[in-house]
């Protein structure tokens, strides 16, 4: 990767964590979620995934589905920088006139699957996967889950299906932000060691700086997949990435902020001073 | 080979859209795996992912029929069905085995008799609950089709002697009784018990007591016409079903009967709470839903009604319940 190119790979990832900060206020947003992964889908978007406006209905493209469906914020500021959707509908986020809520709709340009509850399109995304092999479709399923999600039994169910079915063009991307709403995933229900977890049941388990765009390259340019096994990109993030006042703070999950706030943020955002923020938050799941 | 595993082969050589998934449960289609190759996917015990999967396929085009236990079909993945197959609206054709009554001696755990009720209440799925194999076979054809989730109990008894109509979901049918003008009986039913009705229909037939058997073939679209006119033309009305007395056909008919300001004397037979479990003979025995027992709470009821005033044809005073 040149250094224009990750220039350009970082400037998109801000003009998305922008996007998100502009849905965080007037209803909000889950921001924190939404700023950890926003750099793995911009890579994602800009250089793995077989997908464009283009080929959106295209059969053999390439399937992203967001099984953690809180961070569609920062899907939907992906799917406005590359044209998916136009920018200013991101400004109808929570009008009842369109489709574009706290979690995805698959009414929207882009949107594989809907999703929200947590655990489902693990074993959404191995249907899409066996359809396309079943075709012989190059198609490759990416399936992004929040580290939270893993508490799910349903998670670990589909695992051991993936596994027993060798389905092998399917990517698993834990967002491993290491929260889960309001507390540390490891104060709870303990997931380490993780990548062990999933090759005992089966799959290639392989870690990646998720914010850094050269590991990130490194990563999914040296992904086998059709290998008779599934894939883990465990994706080593920080929980409201790009904004410090919030980053790593178990009280900021999901955010309502005042208009000025946002400002702040957006400031915040572009390096200066850090904001100061009085709106309550949602600690209560 | 059995019927519904020709069923299946057939509708896959001409479809390639077909694919069947089972959560381990394989039994009324053994022969299907090997001739259906990698359109035949055995999940293991894990019907979560059976449904996930199979909307994952349903959205990209396929038809998906899924195999496996109606209580755990139904009860263990629902929230996938909600939210992955009816949500979605996903083409996907969910057989529930050994359904109602027919689970006998496996115990509550296995008892799906709120099934009805928890598919019915769920946007965009449609119930079919057929009456034997040939009914089975023939909606079958037609849900897979349509482009649309459904829930099915599976069935594989001996065809009843009855009339066939084409199905169409929504549309019930008279299986016996078809030309009394004004029966002193018209009960409604739909599955495994439609045998037992029509048999009670005789008995009560011999004693002089006319008797009409509606099978409702489908419970979600409910055919509201038959009920209205059942309501409209008998004395009383019976729903016989192998579910719980709540959800299932007796609240469709609850419900039928208050949309539309119609009265009616409504003997509601099915199951109050968990069956008693053992041969599927003594079941019925026990839990007065043989041929007999339903006879019998007809009789009894018919014998309680004559003594209150009857219905105004338009008469808006409350549904009474047995
Ligand atoms: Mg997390």
């Amino acid at each position: 990767m040149t250094l224009e190119e990750r220039n350009a790979l970082e400037q998109a990832a801000l003009r998305v964590r922008q996007h998100i900060v502009r849905m965080s206020t007037n209803g909000g947003c889950f921001i924190g979620a939404s700023l950890s992964c926003a750099d793995v889908l911009v890579y994602l978007y800009w250089r793995f995934l077989n997908i464009s406006p283009l080929t959106v209905n295209a059969e053999d493209r390439d399937v992203l589905l967001l099984s953690k469906g809180h961070d569609v914020p920062a899907l939907y500021g992906v799917l406005a920088e590359r044209g998916f959707i136009s920018k200013d509908r991101l400004k109808n986020h929570l009008s009842v006139d369109d489709h574009i809520y706290w979690h995805p709709n698959r009414a929207v340009s882009g949107v594989e699957f809907h999703s929200g509850s947590l655990g489902h399109l693990l074993s959404v995304g191995m249907g899409m996967a066996l359809d396309a092999r079943m075709k012989g479709l190059p198609t490759r399923v990416v399936v992004i889950l929040g580290d939270g999600e893993l508490n799910e039994g349903s998670v670990w169910e589909a695992c051991l299906v993936a596994s027993a079915l060798s389905i092998d063009n399917l990517v698993a991307i834990v967002d491993r932000n290491h929260f889960q709403a309001n507390i540390r995933t490891e104060e709870l229900v303990p997931l380490e060691p993780l990548a062990e977890k999933f090759r005992a049941f089966g799959w290639d388990a392989m870690y990646v700086n998720g914010h850094d765009m050269e590991s990130l390259d490194e990563c999914f340019g040296a992904l086998q997949l059709n290998t008779g096994r599934p894939t883990v990109v465990i994706a080593d993030t920080r929980r409201g990435k790009g904004l410090p006042s919030i980053e790593e703070r178990a009280d900021r999950w999901f955010c309502n902020f005042s208009p000025e706030e946002a400002d702040a943020l957006l400031d915040e955002l572009s390096g200066n001073s850090r904001a100061t923020l009085t709106s309550e938050t949602l600690i209560v799941r | 080979m059995n019927r519904y595993e020709t069923l299946l082969l057939d509708t896959a050589s001409r479809d390639e859209r077909l694919v069947v998934i089972t959560a381990e449960n394989r039994g009324h289609m053994r022969t299907v795996p090997p001739m259906l190759g990698d359109r035949f996917i055995d999940v293991g015990i894990a019907e979560q992912t059976m449904i996930g999967m199979a909307a994952g396929m349903a959205v990209r085009g396929r038809v998906v029929v899924t195999h496996a236990l109606a209580a755990f079909l139904t009860m263990r993945a629902f929230e996938f069905i909600r939210d992955d197959v009816a949500i979605a609206n996903a083409p996907v054709i969910m057989v529930g085995m050994v359904p109602g009554v027919l689970s006998d001696g496996n115990g509550p755990t296995h008892q799906a008799i709120e099934d009805v009720s928890i598919m019915r209440g769920l946007p965009n799925m449609g119930v079919f609950c057929p009456c034997d194999e040939s009914e089975f076979i023939d909606g079958m054809r037609v849900l897979l089709e349509s482009r649309r989730p459904w829930y099915v109990r599976y069935i594989n008894t001996p065809d009843l002697a009855i009339s066939r109509v084409a199905f169409e979901p929504g549309v019930a049918t008279v299986v016996r009784g078809e030309s009394l003008h004004r029966p002193n009986v018209t009960i409604l039913t739909y599955g495994f018990l439609t045998r037992q009705c029509i048999e009670a229909a005789e008995e009560l037939g011999r004693d002089d007591v006319q008797v009409r058997v509606v099978n409702m073939r489908t419970l979600k679209p409910a055919d509201e016409k038959a009920i209205l006119h059942a309501a409209g033309t008998s004395e009383l009305v019976v729903t016989v079903e192998d579910h719980l007395l709540t959800g299932g056909l007796a609240s469709i008919v609850a419900e039928t009967l208050m949309a539309h300001g119609k009265g009616a004397h409504v003997l509601t037979i099915g199951f109050p709470t968990w069956f008693t479990p053992g041969r599927l003979d003594e079941v019925l025995a026990n839990e007065h839903i043989s041929s007999a027992a339903i006879a019998h709470r007809i009789r009894q009821r018919l014998a309680d009604i004559v003594h209150v005033p009857a219905a105004p044809p338009s008469s808006t005073h409350e549904v009474t319940h047995a």
